[in-house]
C-alpha cells in the first residue's frame, strides 16, 4: 500500500513538534514513546501498522482547535482516531504525522428527552448513549457490531450501520448536529437540535468523510423510544435464491421488518460449530427476520411472514417466543466474524452492498471466485439492504496468501460494483478500498470530490491518503479547462 | 452572443454544451424544473435560463428493490402515480408549494401537484412525516449532474448502504441548485402504510399545543405527523375548533394503528393535560386529504397572498413558545406548527407591515434556541435586502463559500439564491 510520502522537514522537527503540542495538552495527553505508540499502530486492519510521529490525546475542543491550528500552520498531517475498530484502515496512522485521539472526550453532555435527543462528546461508544437513555425507554438507533467499543465520532466520520439499519437508517439519519473544527482551527457548528441543518448540507457530508474533512468534537444524536416489544423469526431455505426470494416477497408485501440478514451454508456452519445458536445445517440459506413494534402489530406482521416464507419454500421456521429464544436466533449471526476466525487462522472481510435481486448471481460468482483463488468464502448478509459480507477465510502465516485474499476480496467488490451496487456499505473506503475507488468513479467523479476536500483542507493535511487513489493539488483541480469565448454557440432547444 | 438565451436541454450532453456555454461565456443562468419555486430563495439577476423540465422521465422503477430514478423535470404527479400503483411512497412527503408560491388555485391542476423532482431535491423540502421518516436528503440515493466545471460527474448509486465516498447527494439536496444541474437523481422509496388515523385535539390554544405535542412524539405510538393549527387556519378543514386543534396521525398496519390509537387516546384524552377539550378520530377515509393541505401550507392560502410567510425549523419543544412570541399583539400576524412543534410557519399580516417582513424579530427569537428560518414568500424587494435563508456564523459562512466554489467557480448556478455573493 503505497502512503504519502513521508516529509522530512516534519520528522526533523519532531522534537520541536512533541514540545509545542504538550504546550497545548499538558499531562499524559502527548505520548511520543515508540513503545506507548504501538498500541495506536493499527484500527482493526490489522494488516497495516504505522507507528505515528506522535499521539496526541486532547480533552476539549479547544485543545483540539489549537492541535489543528498548530498543524496547519506548520504543515503537519494529522489522522484522528477514535476506538479503532475502522475495517478499513482509515484510522491508519501515518509515520510523520500527529493521531489525534479521541477517546478522552467521553463524556455524555446533555440528554433531551423533550426533544428527543442526546449531546455527547465523540469519544462516547456507541453503546454508551444507549446505556445512558435506556432507563427511560430510549435508545439510538445504529447498531453496529462494535457497538461496545467504537465511539460516536467514529460512526459518524464512517456513517456507521447496523443490522436494523433496514428500519432506522444509517448513522446519517439519526444525526441533528455536530460541532466540528477544521483543519485550520475554526470551530463550526452545523445542525442542532432542530430538524435540517440550514444552508448546504455539510452535516451529511461530513457523515462518511472518514476523518478527511474536519475532526468531529460534539454529536447530537436523535433518540427513540424503545420499541414496546420485539420478535425475530428463524427461516431456512433449500437454496439461496429460495431466501432472497422471500426477503423480495416480504418488501413486496409492505412490511419493512426491523432486521432482515441472511447467512449461507459456510457462515451457518461455522456458527453453529462455534454457539450452537440450534440452526439448521441442511439449509442453503438462513434468514433472521426481526419485527419490532406495539404487541398488537407484531401478533399481526408474524402470520404474514409466515405464511411469505411457506410460499417462498422455507423448510425451517422458527419464531421467538421470549426474548432468550430471540437472543439465540441471533447469537450465531452475531458471532459469525469470530465464529468464522476459528475454522481458519485469518479471515478478511468484505463490505460491498448490491441490488438485492442479483444476490443469487453474485453469490454463484463468489464460488467461483473461491474455486479460482483455492480460498474458502462464508458470507453473511444485511439481506435487507444488499450489504454483502463475504469473509474470506485465509493463512497470513503462508506466503503469499494475504496478497490473494486482497485480490479475491477486489474481484468480489469488482463484481458489486458491476451489477450496480458500490465498493463499501459501512465500512469505509479508507486505504482498504482507495486502490479500487476508480472501479465505480470515473476521473472526473473523483475530481469533484476531491474539489470538495479542498474547500475543508486545502493543504490535504487531514487523514491523506485515504480514500482517494490520487492525490491533486487543489490549484489543479480548481483549474477551468473551457475559456471566455471559447465555445461556439450551442445547437440546443429554446422555449 | 448577446440576448437573454432560455435553453432547454433534451439530452445530458444538450445540457452540457450549453453550460459550457456559460462558462464561456461567463454568463449566470436560473436554474428552472418546473417552475413552481422560481420565487423561493433571494430574487437573481441572471440574464439566461436553463430549463430542465425536458429532462424527465422515470427511468427505473424496482418496487421489490424500493428504488426509483428519474429525471429532474419529471413531474412529481407522475412519481406519485407511479409509487401509488406499487402501493408505495417518497416517506418524506414531499410538500407542492406551488398553492403558496406561484399563486392560483391549488385544485386547478385537478388535484394534481405541479412541481418536479428536481424542484423538491434541489430544495430539500419535506412534509408532516419529516418527524419519522427524515428529510428529502435521507432518500437520496444517487445523482448525476453538471457543476460549474462543466464536467458531468455522479455520487451515490441506487442502493441504500453506500458509504463510498463523500456523500455528494446530500450535499447537492437542498443547494437551490447553487452547485449543479443535476440530470438524473435516484431516490429510495417505501411501502405505503396500510392505514392511517389521526387524533384530533380540539380547543387546544399554542400553550396547550406545546405539550400535547411534545407528549405526543415522546410516546412509543410512533406518531408520523403532528401538528397545531389555530382556529382560523383550521376552520376549512374541521370546521369550528375553538382556539385550534391539535392532530396526531398514526400511520401502519391497521391492528398496530388501532392499538396505537387506543393507547395514546388514552394518554391525552380530555382531563389530561389540563385543559378540557374533545378529542375524536379521523379514519383513514378522512385524513389523507387534510394530511396532504397541510403538507402544501394550504391553511395559509386563507391568508392574504402578499402577506409574508416564514419557515421556521427550531428545537421541537420550543415551538409553541416561539410562535407565541412572534405573534404581535393587536395585529393579524398568524402560524402553525408542524413536525411536532419543530416546524413553525408564520404569517405577517399585511395591514401591520414592517420594511423587512419580520426578519429582524424572527431571528432574534431564534438566537436563544437555535434553528433556523427561511423566508418563504415576500416581495422581491424584501427577498432582495433581507436574507432569505438563516445568515451563517462567519466560519460557516466562509466554508459554504468555498463549498460553492468547489462545485461552480465561477458563480454561474443560480448566484445568489441561497445567500448573496454565493
Ligand atoms: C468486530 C467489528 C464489527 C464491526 N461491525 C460493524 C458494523 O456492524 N457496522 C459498521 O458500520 N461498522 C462495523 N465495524 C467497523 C467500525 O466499528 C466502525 O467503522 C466504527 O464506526 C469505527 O469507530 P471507531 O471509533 O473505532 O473509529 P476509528 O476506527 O478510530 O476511526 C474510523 C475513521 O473515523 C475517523 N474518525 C474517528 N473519530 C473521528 C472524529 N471524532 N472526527 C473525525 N474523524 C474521526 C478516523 O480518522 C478514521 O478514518 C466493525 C468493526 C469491528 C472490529
Amino acid at each position: 500500500m503505497k502512503m504519502p510520502e513521508l516529509d522530512a522537514d516534519v520528522l526533523a522537527r519532531r522534537r520541536e513538534i512533541v514540545q509545542a503540542l504538550r504546550r497545548i495538552v499538558p499531562g499524559e495527553g502527548v505520548i511520543d514513546s515508540e513503545d506507548e505508540m504501538r498500541v495506536f499502530e493499527s484500527d482493526g486492519l490489522t494488516a497495516y501498522r504505522t507507528v505515528p510521529m506522535v499521539v496526541v490525546l486532547p480533552e476539549n475542543t479547544g485543545q483540539i482547535s489549537r492541535v489543528l491550528r498548530y498543524c496547519h500552520e506548520h504543515k503537519i498531517k494529522v489522522v484522528p482516531r477514535g476506538a479503532g475498530t475502522s475495517l478499513s484502515g482509515g484510522a491508519l496512522p501515518l509515520g510523520d504525522g500527529v493521531l489525534l485521539g479521541l477517546a478522552k472526550l467521553n463524556r455524555i453532555l446533555e440528554i433531551d428527552h423533550d426533544n428527543r435527543c442526546a449531546r455527547v462528546q465523540p469519544g462516547v461508544t456507541n453503546l454508551g448513549i444507549t446505556q445512558a437513555v435506556a432507563h427511560d425507554g430510549w435508545y439510538y438507533a445504529p447498531d453496529p457490531s462494535s457497538q461496545i467499543a467504537c465511539t460516536i465520532g467514529g460512526n459518524v466520520a464512517e456513517n456507521s450501520g447496523g443490522v436494523h439499519c433496514l428500519k432506522y437508517g444509517l448513522t446519517t439519519n439519526n444525526l441533528l448536529g455536530v460541532e466540528m473544527v477544521l483543519m485550520d482551527g475554526e470551530v463550526v457548528r452545523l445542525g442542532g437540535k432542530h430538524l435540517d441543518a440550514d444552508g448546504y448540507d455539510l452535516l451529511g457530508v461530513i457523515t462518511g468523510s472518514e476523518g478527511l474533512l474536519g475532526v468531529v468534537t460534539e454529536v447530537t444524536v436523535r433518540l427513540l423510544r424503545t420499541p414496546e416489544a420485539t420478535r425475530a423469526m428463524l427461516l431456512g431455505f433449500p437454496s439461496v435464491e429460495a431466501g432472497g426470494d422471500c426477503v423480495a416477497r416480504i418488501i413486496a408485501a409492505g412490511i419493512v421488518p426491523a432486521g432482515l440478514e441472511m447467512m449461507d451454508r459456510p457462515a451457518i456452519h461455522a456458527a453453529e460449530d462455534f454457539v450452537q445458536a440450534g440452526y439448521p445445517r441442511d439449509v442453503e440459506s438462513l434468514l433472521i427476520v426481526e419485527v419490532d413494534g406495539p404487541p398488537a402489530e407484531i401478533d399481526a406482521l408474524i402470520p404474514r411472514l409466515q405464511e411469505i416464507a411457506r410460499e417462498a419454500g422455507a423448510v425451517t421456521m422458527r419464531v421467538s417466543e421470549d426474548d432468550d429464544e430471540r437472543a439465540r436466533f441471533w447469537a450465531g449471526r452475531k458471532a459469525a466474524f469470530p465464529a468464522v476466525g476459528r475454522i481458519s487462522p485469518d479471515y478478511y472481510c468484505m463490505d460491498g452492498t448490491i441490488p438485492r435481486g442479483r444476490l443469487p448471481e453474485v453469490l454463484t460468482r463468489t464460488t467461483e471466485l473461491s474455486a479460482q483463488f483455492g480460498l474458502r468464502v462464508a458470507n453473511v448478509f444485511h439481506a435487507g439492504d444488499g450489504n454483502l459480507h463475504p469473509l474470506i477465510l485465509y493463512d497470513a502465516n503462508n506466503p503469499g496468501e494475504l496478497e490473494k485474499a486482497e485480490e479475491f476480496g477486489a474481484e468480489i467488490l469488482k463484481l458489486c460494483v458491476e451489477v450496480g451496487g458500490v465498493l463499501t456499505g459501512e465500512h469505509g473506503v479508507g486505504v482498504e478500498k482507495r486502490d479500487l475507488m476508480e472501479v465505480q468513479f470515473g476521473e472526473d467523479d473523483l475530481k469533484q470530490q476531491q474539489r470538495l476536500k479542498c474547500a475543508f483542507d486545502p493543504e490535504g493535511l487531514l487523514n491523506p491518503g485515504k480514500m482517494f487513489p490520487r492525490l491533486h493539488r487543489c490549484a489543479e483541480l480548481g483549474r477551468m479547462h473551457i475559456h471566455h469565448g471559447q465555445m461556439p454557440f450551442p445547437d440546443i432547444p429554446r422555449f | 452572443m448577446s440576448g437573454a438565451q432560455a435553453f432547454r436541454p433534451e439530452t445530458d450532453d444538450q445540457l452540457l454544451e450549453a453550460v459550457r456555454w456559460l462558462v464561456s461565456e461567463d454568463a449566470p443562468a436560473e436554474l428552472v424544473g418546473r417552475g413552481t419555486k422560481r420565487r423561493f430563495g433571494r430574487p437573481m439577476q441572471t440574464e439566461h435560463t436553463l430549463d430542465l423540465s425536458a429532462l424527465a422521465g422515470i427511468r427505473l422503477y424496482e418496487p421489490d428493490e424500493l428504488v426509483l430514478s428519474a429525471g429532474p423535470g419529471t413531474p412529481m404527479a407522475d412519481i406519485e402515480a407511479a409509487l401509488a400503483e406499487a402501493r408505495q411512497m417518497l416517506a418524506f412527503e414531499p410538500p407542492d408549494l406551488s398553492a403558496l408560491l406561484a399563486g392560483g388555485d391549488p385544485d386547478a391542476a385537478g388535484g394534481q401537484r405541479r412541481d418536479s423532482l428536481g424542484g423538491v431535491i434541489a430544495c430539500n423540502l419535506a412534509g408532516p412525516r419529516r418527524v419519522t421518516a427524515g428529510a428529502a436528503r435521507d432518500h437520496v440515493l444517487g445523482v448525476e449532474g453538471v457543476g460549474g466545471h462543466a464536467m458531468v460527474f455522479k455520487t451515490g448509486g441506487r442502493v441504500v448502504k453506500n458509504v463510498t465516498g463523500y456523500d455528494l447527494s446530500k450535499l447537492l439536496t437542498g443547494s437551490h441548485g447553487t452547485l449543479a444541474a443535476m440530470t438524473h437523481l435516484t431516490v429510495k422509496v417505501l411501502p405505503a402504510p396500510e392505514t392511517e388515523a389521526t387524533l384530533v385535539l380540539s380547543d387546544t390554544d399554542l400553550a396547550d399545543a406545546g405539550r400535547l405535542l411534545t407528549t405526543g412524539m415522546a410516546e412509543p405510538a410512533a406518531v408520523s405527523g403532528a401538528a397545531w393549527l389555530p382556529g382560523r387556519l383550521a376552520a376549512g378543514s374541521f370546521g369550528d375548533v375553538g382556539a385550534g386543534v391539535v392532530l396526531l396521525r398514526l400511520e401502519g398496519f391497521a391492528a398496530s394503528v388501532a392499538d396505537r390509537q387506543a393507547a395514546l387516546a388514552g394518554r391525552l384524552g380530555a382531563g389530561r393535560l389540563g385543559a378540557e377539550r374533545s378529542l375524536t378520530v379521523l379514519d383513514a377515509e378522512a385524513p389523507a386529504d387534510r394530511w396532504r393541505g397541510l403538507r402544501d401550507a394550504l391553511p395559509l392560502t386563507v391568508l392574504n397572498a402578499d402577506a409574508p410567510l416564514w419557515r421556521i425549523s427550531v428545537p421541537p419543544s420550543a415551538g409553541a413558545w416561539i410562535l407565541q412570541a412572534l405573534l404581535r399583539p393587536e395585529t393579524d400576524d398568524i402560524g402553525l406548527l408542524d413536525w411536532g412543534g419543530g416546524l413553525i410557519w408564520l404569517a405577517v399580516d399585511v395591514a401591520a407591515p414592517e420594511g423587512d417582513a419580520g426578519e429582524t424579530r424572527v431571528r432574534a427569537a431564534l438566537a436563544a434556541v437555535g434553528g433556523h428560518a427561511t423566508l418563504v414568500r415576500a416581495p422581491d424587494p424584501i427577498r432582495a435586502a433581507a436574507p432569505v435563508f438563516q445568515p451563517q456564523p462567519s466560519a460557516l459562512a466562509a466554508l459554504t463559500a468555498r463549498v460553492k466554489e468547489s462545485f461552480d467557480p465561477k458563480h454561474l448556478l443560480n448566484p445568489g439564491r441561497m445567500y448573496a455573493g454565493i
